[in-house]
């Protein structure tokens, strides 16, 4: 073990660290954006575009993020979309997740007791003050662990932008390894990376749940 | 423009290399069954050692990405003198990933099963060894059958993965025809329509599969 190279590479092994949080972070944000607005879509959408986007859902969910990625990224330029390999990744990242997150949205919202919007209605709410005081609220709660859950397995797709070139932490050690051939060091450093970000965001997650579904518990 | 006859021209090819997909992915669904059935034993066994290693595994081999672990190997075998094929090393990295969420896909799957199971074969006289392998392992699996055909198609998209260390299923096989016909959009877009077709037919024979297994 070479400690000396941890201090020859450590900013770069940070940058990448910093560079692999921030396409989690935007990945998971505008993802969840993208995949609460196709699931709003979705409920009240006319028969094609419902058709739409569940083929687009299928799509995403059926082939691998590293193929994707090369669609987006390879094939784009001939359609006109010519990105760099940080907005394609971040974007690739987005429309991923969007798949999934549209899906758990979708079963959290039916999920919701019929009940309760019942009520609602028959206190004459209007259409959107339901959607936002009651089946949000609500179909949040039931959502949560299985958001968390997949907010994880991003983290994890995060390694693929290497292949496109993303400066990421996996971009870092590989340039790292290539340069040194240590690759015991450059493992060590992946692995325990991976386990500890994995380890935090799992925790906050049980903490998030364990904050929403407090009320739930009885007094 | 958009050329269909690339498409047509690359298409066999393509689908040939998916053998490979498959191979990778069946092969590894299986080892990770048979690995995941022992791990899930350990965590399920009364010893606190054994609970300790499957807990580490499973947090190992589920923190860790795919990509890592498929690197890992790939440098540290040959570096304590093991040299096998790359097919074989690649289809034990991702049984050893498989293994670890299939463990607790198994370990749920236990839960389910009703106490009085156990209890009875207890009752009746049968070994530890009996109780695991003809009463609990059997309805686990039943159980588990769902989750198992999501894990197979998980296992599938996770293969084009192992493109990296040079193995020529779909994925690296759609980059060497891109790269020589000039046509990546074309080329990768046939790509993913065959993974969507592989999973498609999985996610149809698994709910028939289920359907059967029902009653």
């Amino acid at each position: 073990m070479d400690w000396g190279l941890f201090v020859r590479f450590g900013p770069a092994l940070a940058q990448g660290i910093a560079m692999t949080i921030a396409c989690w972070i935007a990945g998971t944000v505008l993802g969840m954006a993208l995949g609460f607005v196709i699931a709003l879509v979705r409920r009240r959408a006319p028969r094609a575009l419902g058709w739409v986007l569940t083929a687009y859902i299928e799509f995403i969910r059926g082939t691998p993020f590293l193929v994707q990625l090369f669609v987006l990224y390879y094939g784009g330029p001939m359609v006109g979309l010519r990105l760099d390999a940080l907005p394609a990744g971040i974007l690739g990242l987005t429309l991923y997740g969007s798949a999934y997150f549209a899906e758990i949205f979708r079963a959290g919202f039916q999920a919701v007791p019929s009940g309760q919007i019942e009520a609602a209605r028959a206190m004459g709410f209007a259409p959107g003050v339901i959607l936002r005081r009651v089946e949000v609220p609500a179909m949040l709660v039931s959502a949560l662990p299985a958001l968390v859950n997949f907010s994880i397995i991003l983290t994890k797709e995060t390694v693929i932008l290497s292949m496109i070139t993303v400066p990421e932490i996996m971009f870092a050690t590989g340039k790292m390894m290539a340069e040194t051939f240590a690759f015991v060091e450059t493992t060590l450093v992946l692995a325990l990376f991976f386990w500890v970000f994995v380890e935090v965001i799992s925790r906050l997650g049980r903490w998030l749940e364990r904050r929403a579904t407090h009320y739930l518990l009885e007094r | 423009m958009f050329s269909f006859k690339t498409i047509l021209d690359n298409l066999p090819t393509l689908a040939w290399a998916g053998r490979f997909t498959l191979l990778i992915s069946v092969l590894g669904c299986a080892l990770g069954l048979v690995i995941g059935a022992v791990i899930c034993a350990l965590a399920v066994s009364r010893s606190r050692v054994a609970q300790t290693v499957a807990a580490i595994y499973v947090s190992f081999f589920r923190g860790v990405p795919l990509l890592v672990q498929l690197l890992l190997f790939f440098y540290m075998l040959p570096l304590i003198g093991l040299n096998i094929p790359a097919t074989v090393a690649a289809v034990v990295t991702v049984g050893l990933c498989a293994a670890a969420y299939i463990s607790e896909i198994l370990r749920g799957a236990l839960n389910a099963i009703p106490r009085g199971q156990r209890e009875a074969a207890i009752a009746i006289g049968l070994s530890p060894r009996d109780i695991w392998a003809r009463i609990l392992m059997p309805q686990a699996l039943k159980i588990a059958m769902p989750a198992m055909v999501n894990e197979l198609i998980l296992l599938v998209k996770a293969s084009s993965l192992v493109s990296v260390v040079g193995i020529v299923e779909i994925t690296r096989m759609s980059q060497s025809i891109a790269a020589a016909t000039y046509r990546p959009l074309e080329i990768y877009l046939t790509a993913a329509f065959l993974y969507l077709i592989i999973n498609l037919a999985l996610a149809f024979g698994g709910r028939r599969l289920e359907r059967r297994l029902a009653y």
